[in-house]
């Protein structure tokens, strides 16, 4: 068992691709972390790069205390699940589990022990004498983890594990692997491009974008204190609404009225002319279905709802808004680093299902301005971010470096 | 319909099946019959009461010096051959597979360009520089171009193979402790191994079926293989060549490549690699 630690690392393919650029993240003996981002982004390249699989181009890996970028995979003691899992289909389940401690040389009662103990603990134990080829998808997964967790590796890596199963075993297979690592307390690096997965097996979330780091944080942290623009886009489902918004004091003009801000955040936003606001759809209600109580807390505004989506315990309700051109690019470039389409500008609304609001009614919503986020239109930064409570911004950490990180991954991609 | 595609299927495969196989049964039943009868005509397709010969062919072929001389230097021959080129074949289509450099395209072409020459036209130069360099009528001088001549076929063959294997199977082997070798070794050899049959195979065809350089690389029979052996089987009339004899001959010489090939085609296991990654 030992910690991880990345020193600014850069991988630079080749053909002058710029995978990852300056990427610098310590991973605690017995943590687990996920790497996310949309594809491309980097994060299997930096996972192949922890194993050993490729070459590093600058920077410092360590395991433990030992720099292991020169040293073959097979020298770094990691354990790692492949996304398709690699398991050998000449040999049986078995074997498959047994193949590391055979190549380490170890003894055949204590392979035998150690292979039959691994089965147990993944239920494999009617399987072993099987070949993966007569396997169903899950089993070949826990395979897979049976390989991995028959030695006693450094760490764990898995690289997209879940991504081939279906989506019911997948949700089971995700609880198992949580469960694995904390009674393993093993320290694990987790790639995915899920963010539901990233949400809940990590201790602490990596998001990347084209190779940079966009923050570090804790699930929670990343989902209320967004760094910027991507992150606050990336985590969350349905995603966080965007509206172009100007600020007077403590009023927030958005396309749809004006809302009151809190002194606190509105402090940090005077005078800088047109920004992005960022608001989760749960923080909108339906002011009819609300306690009166609560409802003061916020503002209400009355709009056109366009389409609603009933599913029992809530339903979502659209509102079509203009932003203006400065914003609509803004939020087209997003669209684009987050693998998705320029859809029309829009508001995603969460309702209680109670609500009985229905297509092209004129509702009255009500907003909880206090969790609205400011965003600075040009460089996507959180202004209103809670620093002690977002982890690490690389961002606003150290601008600098960033900035430089930033140039040599724009450089790359020309 | 289904009953006349039926009988058409049923129809179709005895036509071939009687095309592929009524010479060889031609050339076992020729192989039973007294020479007498051969050479007396019209023997019909199975031998007669009178004509029937019995072992007696076989028993003289093997007991002929020479045609046992043969069979040895065949085998011999064949496997070394077959054993060199699939070792050679194997390593090479690893790296051609699997490392990218310079020249890589240039050395398949070339193996290509190689497999489409000639045969005859190399005997000429062969035999000159054979002589010179002292391997003429010797086991090697006939290994060497049996190898480079079923070389380029199992380098190709054996590199498609090696690049249907994903890459993700050496990368789990090296992350389990393996080195490169013992990746190449234990986990992608194994899974190649239909390939690596198939180039045997058809190395073995070659090495075994070759006449042009059996019969212009040899003088004596301390090298000479069966085809070229057969061709010198004149008996003592040079009028009147013993078939029956020649017959019994060619069946023995048939009997290790059939052996042979129904050894290997049971590695030949289609879909092994099935089950390796998410099917």
């Amino acid at each position: 068992m030992a910690s991880i630690t990345m020193k600014n690392i850069v991988k630079k393919y080749g053909d002058g691709f710029p995978a990852v650029n300056d990427v610098s993240i310590e991973v605690a003996d017995g943590e687990f972390i996920i790497l996310v981002g949309p594809s491309g982004c980097g994060k299997s390249t930096l996972l192949r790069m922890i194993v050993g699989l490729e070459d590093i181009t600058s920077g410092d890996m360590l395991i433990g205390d030992r720099k292991v970028n020169d040293l073959a995979p097979r020298d770094r003691n990691l354990a790692m699940v492949f996304q398709n899992y690699a398991l050998y289909p000449h040999l049986t389940v078995y074997e498959n589990i047994a193949f590391p401690l055979r190549l380490a040389g170890a003894k055949e009662d204590e392979i035998d022990k150690k292979v039959r103990d691994a089965s147990a603990t993944l239920e494999l134990d009617e399987h072993l004498e099987r070949k993966p080829g007569n396997l169903s998808g899950g089993q070949r997964q826990r395979v897979a983890m049976g390989r991995a967790i028959v030695r006693d590796a450094d760490a764990f890596l898995f690289d997209e594990p879940l991504s081939n199963l279906d989506a019911k075993l997948r949700g089971q297979m995700r609880t198992e692997i949580a469960r694995l690592q904390k009674r393993l307390g093993i320290t694990t690096v987790y790639v995915t491009h899920d963010q539901t997965e990233a949400m809940t097996l990590g201790d602490r979330v990596a998001v990347l974008k084209r190779g940079l780091l966009q923050q570090l944080a804790s699930p929670r942290e990343l989902y209320e204190n967004p760094g910027n623009l991507f992150v606050a886009g990336f985590i969350g489902s349905p995603p966080m609404n965007f509206l172009p918004a100007e600020v007077s004091g403590t009023t927030v003009k958005l396309p749809f009225g004006e809302v009151e801000l809190p002194q606190e955040k509105a402090d940090k936003v005077q005078d800088r002319g047109l920004l992005i606001a960022g608001i989760r759809p749960e923080h909108f209600e339906d002011a009819n279905v609300m306690d009166s109580g609560i409802a003061t807390a916020g503002s209400t505004f009355r709009a056109t709802v366009d389409v609603v989506e009933w599913l029992g315990n809530q339903a979502f309700a659209y509102i079509p808004f203009e932003a203006p051109p400065e914003v609509r690019k803004q939020l087209e470039q997003l669209e684009k680093d987050l693998d998705g389409d320029s859809l029309r500008t829009q508001l995603v609304v969460s309702l209680d299902g109670a609500s009985k609001v229905a297509e092209g009614d004129e509702a009255e919503i009500w907003i909880n301005s206090a969790k609205m986020h400011l965003f600075d239109p040009e460089t996507g930064e959180n202004l209103t971010v809670d620093r002690d409570h977002a982890g690490e911004i690389p961002g606003l950490d150290n601008p600098q470096d960033q900035a430089r990180a930033e140039k040599m991954a724009a450089e790359g991609q020309e | 319909m289904k009953l006349k595609t039926r009988i058409g299927v049923i129809l179709g495969g005895l036509l071939i099946l009687t095309w592929c196989l009524l010479p060889v049964a031609w050339i076992i039943s020729l192989s039973f019959k007294s020479q007498k009868s051969v050479t007396e005509g019209s023997p019909g397709f199975l031998p007669t009461e009178a004509g029937f010969a019995g072992w007696e062919n076989y028993t003289s072929v093997l007991e002929n010096e020479q045609f046992r001389r043969a069979i040895f230097n065949s085998i011999g021959i064949s496997l070394i051959a077959t054993l060199l080129s699939v070792i050679l074949a194997t390593l090479a289509a690893y790296a051609i597979a699997r490392l990218e450099f310079k020249g890589k395209k240039f050395v398949l072409t070339t193996a290509l360009v190689i497999a489409m020459f000639p045969v005859v036209s190399l005997v000429g130069p062969l035999f000159d520089v054979w002589r010179s360099i002292g391997i003429y009528d010797t086991w090697i001088g006939l290994i060497i171009p049996y190898m480079s001549f079923t070389l380029p076929l199992a380098i190709w063959t054996l590199s498609a193979f090696f690049r249907e294997i994903p890459w993700e199977m050496e990368q789990a082997a090296q992350v389990d402790g393996a080195t490169s070798w013992q990746a190449f070794r234990k986990v992608i050899v194994p899974l190649a191994a239909p390939g690596v049959f198939t180039a045997a195979i058809l190395t073995f065809f070659f090495a075994w079926n070759d006449f042009v350089f059996g019969i212009s690389l040899t003088s004596t029979e301390s090298a000479r293989p069966i085809p070229a052996a057969l061709s010198f089987f004149v008996g003592a009339d040079p009028f009147n060549r013993p078939a029956s004899l020649l017959a019994a001959g060619a069946v023995v010489s048939t009997i290790p490549i059939v052996i042979i090939v129904l050894l290997f085609q049971r590695k030949i296991v289609a879909g092994l690699t099935s089950g390796a990654v998410k099917g």
